[in-house]
């Protein structure tokens, strides 16, 4: 109980703080409007004549990689660079309640850019007669994909003081695991010869375990998998931030 | 309140902090005093728990910090170096965040909020954003924040670093009327800070505790605590200083400095001279022998000589060369 009292407050204060500058609401329009630009002009939403969602949630996974790690960069990263980490962390809470707060308010603030895409699911709606449940399955990957990446930014925000340099290394990392599953680089592994790979790199991408949640396929493998990686990265966040305070 | 035994931190291979042990009691102040670099802050941040100590233990009413830390830190009030706080909150939404995460809730919330906003002189901008404040407010805030849960133990990094000579009276009058009923330590570079407020002092360098006693007790280890300063009239140095030195006790005078009539000495006691001994007797024989004076006290000894004598041992030597 006490528990979830402070994990909510922490939360609450990093959405307060994300809002009280115009940063947000910037952030939002942009990833709105680079959303419209995908569909719609290259993922050619009209023109498919497809009640479907398929030519907006296949941009995801690009359009994430950078718009999280500019969410999630300041998460640890600025408590380095202000020292206000030692006042958290002096205070009577768990480390994990502080990166999970965190996590959970970065993760509400890409839910709600996520969700303000509803237009173009009423267009689809309104021009044909889509199967809701695959519309729900893609938006439910997409949050999954996007809390993936927020954590490997938490992850990599949690290394240094700089922003720039989080940013950096968070891109870097997403973009490889969403290249080791595109067509591209397992063709090129494939060609190699390497068979057993293939797969074995490929089980590592966001791109083979967001395919089937866009499609509205909800397999229990993929949730775990985002789940996983998830976990994963956030408690290799405590780990790196306990390291840095024993110095 | 607080037990420390032979605390020790390494960075790699510097020893920040090497085999500290002290103990503070509820009532008591304790100033932290040392050199740059001495482990001041290093000790302050494995007692308030933000770094794990290498070797040794912490007890913050007798709750061990790295096997029991959340009811250790929940007695603990901490002011880290430089008054850190986040930057884009206002002061009134920072307090209330630091309130709630010390459990704080509802009307006791507002209740804790408001004291602390009153004691600290924080009312003219508690919907100001913290950035925008100077260092002084800026400074308070954070103060305020470390005693928004009325806590049995204080811990205060340099609390009047940055703070302008009225802020500064007022923090230590703070300081040492929370001492009443709290443990409180607090570092400073400050020594007349130490003289004003601590029921005790401790002096760290290189990491290890070198001195550890009252402020009284500390400057008596001063080179000329004991000594007597005195100002006669009308006195050659020579005939002044034969006059002084045919008292028993006197162990030898020197000249300070002359003005016109007037001339300085200072009157060294053989061994220890006990309660103004020494300056009793001198004053007998300006009486007798009716010599005009117009200065006549013990030497206390001061803390800055001390300090020095005992951080810097090489180069207080070569200054009396």
């Amino acid at each position: 109980m006490n528990t979830w009292a402070n994990i909510k407050t922490i939360t609450k204060r990093e959405l307060t703080g994300y809002f009280a500058s115009p940063v947000a609401y910037v952030f939002i329009v942009v990833f709105l409007l680079m959303c419209g630009f995908f569909t719609f002009m290259l993922g050619r939403l009209i023109e498919r004549g497809e009640a479907s969602l398929a030519a907006f949630f296949m941009w995801h996974p690009w359009l994430y990689l950078f718009f999280v790690p500019a969410v999630g960069m300041r998460l640890w990263a600025e408590e380095r660079r202000l020292g206000t980490l030692e006042l958290l962390f002096t205070m009577p809470i768990t480390a994990w309640q502080a990166i999970l707060g965190k996590f959970l308010a970065s993760w509400l603030f890409l839910a709600l850019a996520l969700a303000l895409t509803f237009p173009i699911a009423l267009t689809v709606n309104y021009l044909g007669d889509p199967d809701n449940g695959v519309i729900l399955g893609g938006y439910f990957g997409s949050l999954l994909l996007a809390g993936s990446y927020l954590a490997i930014t938490s992850l990599t925000s949690s290394m240094t003081r700089n922003q720039v340099v989080s940013f950096i290394i968070a891109v870097v990392v997403c973009l490889f695991l969403v290249l080791c599953g595109f067509p591209p680089v397992t063709e090129l592994l494939t060609r190699m010869e390497w068979p057993g790979l293939v797969s074995f790199v490929a089980s590592f991408s966001f791109m083979t375990h967001f395919e089937g949640l866009q499609k509205g396929v909800l397999d229990s493998r993929d949730v775990v998998f985002f789940l996983s990686v998830i976990g994963f990265s956030l408690f290799a966040t405590g780990v790196i931030l306990r390291a840095h305070r024993a110095g | 309140m607080i037990t420390v035994e032979n605390l020790s931190k390494s960075f790699g291979p510097k020893k920040a902090v090497d085999g500290v042990s002290f103990k503070v009691e509820r009532g008591e102040v304790l100033g932290f005093l040392g050199p740059n670099g001495a482990g001041k802050s290093t000790t302050m941040r494995m007692v308030t728990g933000f770094i794990p100590p290498s070797e040794g233990s912490v007890k913050v009413g007798g709750f061990d910090m790295l096997e029991n830390p959340l009811p250790a830190k929940r007695l603990i009030g901490y002011l880290p170096e430089n008054a850190p706080a986040y930057s884009d909150m206002t002061v009134l939404g920072f307090l209330n965040f630091a309130a709630e995460l010390r459990g704080l809730r509802g009307e006791n919330r507002k209740k804790a909020v408001d004291r602390v906003i009153d004691m600290c002189f924080l009312e003219s901008v508690v919907h100001q954003s913290i950035e925008t404040l100077s260092k002084g407010y800026r400074h308070r805030t954070c103060f305020a924040q470390s005693i928004l849960h009325d806590p049995d133990v204080l811990i205060m990094d340099e609390p009047t670093d940055g703070l302008d000579p009225n802020q500064k009276h007022e923090v230590r009058n703070l300081i040492r009327r929370m001492g009443e009923k709290k443990a409180i330590i607090f570092s400073t570079h400050i020594l007349e800070e130490v003289e004003a407020v601590c029921s005790r002092a401790i002096i760290i360098d290189r990491g290890r505790i070198v001195a550890n006693g009252t402020p009284a007790q500390l400057k008596q280890r001063s080179a000329h605590a004991g000594s007597v300063s005195v100002c006669v009239r009308d006195l050659t140095p020579e005939v002044a200083r034969q006059k002084f030195e045919q008292i028993a006790s006197v162990r030898s005078a020197t000249v300070l400095r002359q003005e016109k009539t007037r001339l300085w000495l200072r009157v060294l006691p053989k061994g220890e001279s006990q309660n103004g001994e020494l300056a009793r007797s001198i004053a007998e024989l300006l009486v007798k022998e009716r010599l005009g004076f117009e200065e006549l006290h013990t030497e206390e000894g001061r803390l800055d000589e001390v300090f020095r004598a005992i951080t810097r041992p090489e180069t207080l030597r070569e200054e009396q060369k």
